[in-house]
């Protein structure tokens, strides 16, 4: 075997100065080049070096975080590519999304992106009723469940800033109803309870022109402001939270000690 | 100063701050970065609020009120958000935002009703609200005859509930 020409090339390769500084490690067929292999690597040492057996099992995990991730990672490669065609703007965004379906190559991409946001919704629901009833929010892990808390908000926002983007009729009742919903806050809404408490003599301090749904539209009403600003937040802003928490909540499983086992 | 690398140089001398003097002010610069902080937040909060908006006037001339029939009339619903209703008491501007969460019910006539699409709030002509989930009636603007006997609506003005509906700033008798 050692005049295999193959052999030799990937011995030779392994020997380059190239080979060696990406992977500062020998070949993982030992536990402590396994291991090195996974710290070593900045995407896998967010990933326990090792996993409980009852970790990879199907029936304890349902796999549910991890097809949330998939989705995210699906969400993120459709969305870019949707950016490449959908203009925000009152003249522009209603027709791009029906070009994006009749009119661009692939035409499915778009409703990719829409059914993958339905079912990432959905598996972050499983995936914290599963966490839930294993009582995988318990110490030492509660930290991480309030981070997932916040990353169940920022899906849902995600969802929310998402659905006016087609601005059709759907969309734009949609979050006329969601920003009012907005103005009904308590103490930060013009309609919320409380909120007449807040004055200086006869002036309102919160008023139509400064509450929460005001800050949400960039304006009274729905317009041109409140589209661009929902693009920002669902292509920009929100997932580079996301990205980030994501990330803190996997290095959190690790050193919370793993996927919890089975009590 | 003028320290020699070896011996002495790691005993404070009168001239020296010890290392723990050195970081014992360190709360001025805690208190510096938390302030410059919170103000700059502020600021960032600040700036997703607007000073300058490019929205529709608040106030628009409906034409003479002989132009006008018995009933609800829908030619300003899409340009103004508004409903001019002539009824036996006289002429008022109805909002067309839903009380329940701001969508636009249509006017039906065959039932002689108001209908949201949303969540199936029903309004009265009157605007008076009698099903569904809406909590209160249509909206009702300020209006009046100006100088050249046209009927001016000014929206920026709103009353909320049936018991204002007899204020004479939001009614022209006829």
């Amino acid at each position: 075997m050692a005049d295999n020409p193959l052999k030799s090339l990937w011995d030779k390769l392994r020997e380059t100065q190239i080979w060696k500084s990406i992977f500062r490690h020998g070949l993982p067929d030992n536990p402590r080049d396994q291991s090195l292999a996974v710290l070593s690597n900045v995407f896998l040492h967010l990933h326990p070096v090792k996993t409980r057996k009852s970790g990879v099992r199907m029936s304890f995990t349902w796999c549910m975080g991890g097809l949330t991730f998939f989705l995210f990672l699906i969400e993120t490669v459709t969305g870019i590519l949707l950016m490449f065609y959908y203009r925000p703007t009152l003249e522009f965004a209603y027709n791009d999304i029906i070009a994006l379906r009749e009119h661009v190559p692939l035409g499915v991409l778009r409703e990719i992106h829409r059914w993958g946001a339905h079912a990432m919704v959905i598996t972050v629901w499983l995936h914290m009723f599963r966490v839930f009833m294993t009582g995988s929010y318990k110490p030492p892990r509660e930290f991480n469940w309030g981070i997932g808390v916040i990353l169940l908000v920022l899906t849902m926002l995600l969802s929310f800033t998402g659905y006016l983007l087609p601005w059709d009729q759907l969309a734009i009742w949609a979050i006329t109803v969601g920003a009012n919903m907005g103005a009904a806050t308590p103490f930060a809404g013009v309609e919320g309870p409380g909120t007449m408490l807040l004055k200086i003599g006869d002036v309102n301090l919160v008023h139509s022109g400064n509450d929460a749904k005001f800050g949400l539209l960039a304006g009274r009403f729905i317009g041109e402001a409140t589209l661009l600003r929902f693009y920002v937040l669902h292509c920009i802003a929100i997932p580079f939270v996301v990205t980030l928490l994501i990330a803190i909540h996997f290095w959190r499983v690790r050193k919370d000690g793993g996927i919890s086992g089975p009590l | 100063m003028a320290q020699t690398p070896t011996g002495s140089s790691l005993t404070p001398t009168d001239e020296q701050y010890t290392r723990r003097e050195f970081f014992s002010w360190f709360w001025i610069g805690w208190i510096t970065f938390s302030v410059a902080s919170g103000a700059i937040l502020t600021l960032l909060g600040r700036f997703l609020f607007p000073n300058v908006l490019f929205e529709k006037l608040s106030n628009f001339r409906a034409g003479s009120p002989t132009e006008f029939g018995l009933g609800v009339d829908e030619r300003f619903k899409d340009s103004w958000s508004t409903w001019i209703v002539k009824g036996p008491d006289g002429i008022f501007a109805l909002s067309t935002v839903c009380t329940h969460l701001g969508c636009t019910p249509n006017w039906l006539p065959s039932e002689n009703k108001f209908k949201c699409p949303c969540h199936g709030s029903g309004y009265r002509m009157t605007g008076l609200h009698f099903e569904g989930p809406a909590p209160r009636p249509l909206e009702r603007f300020a209006i009046k005859l100006d100088e050249s006997g046209n009927i001016r609506v000014d929206k920026s003005r709103a009353i909320r509930y049936a018991n204002q509906w007899d204020d004479p700033d939001f009614v022209i008798k006829i």
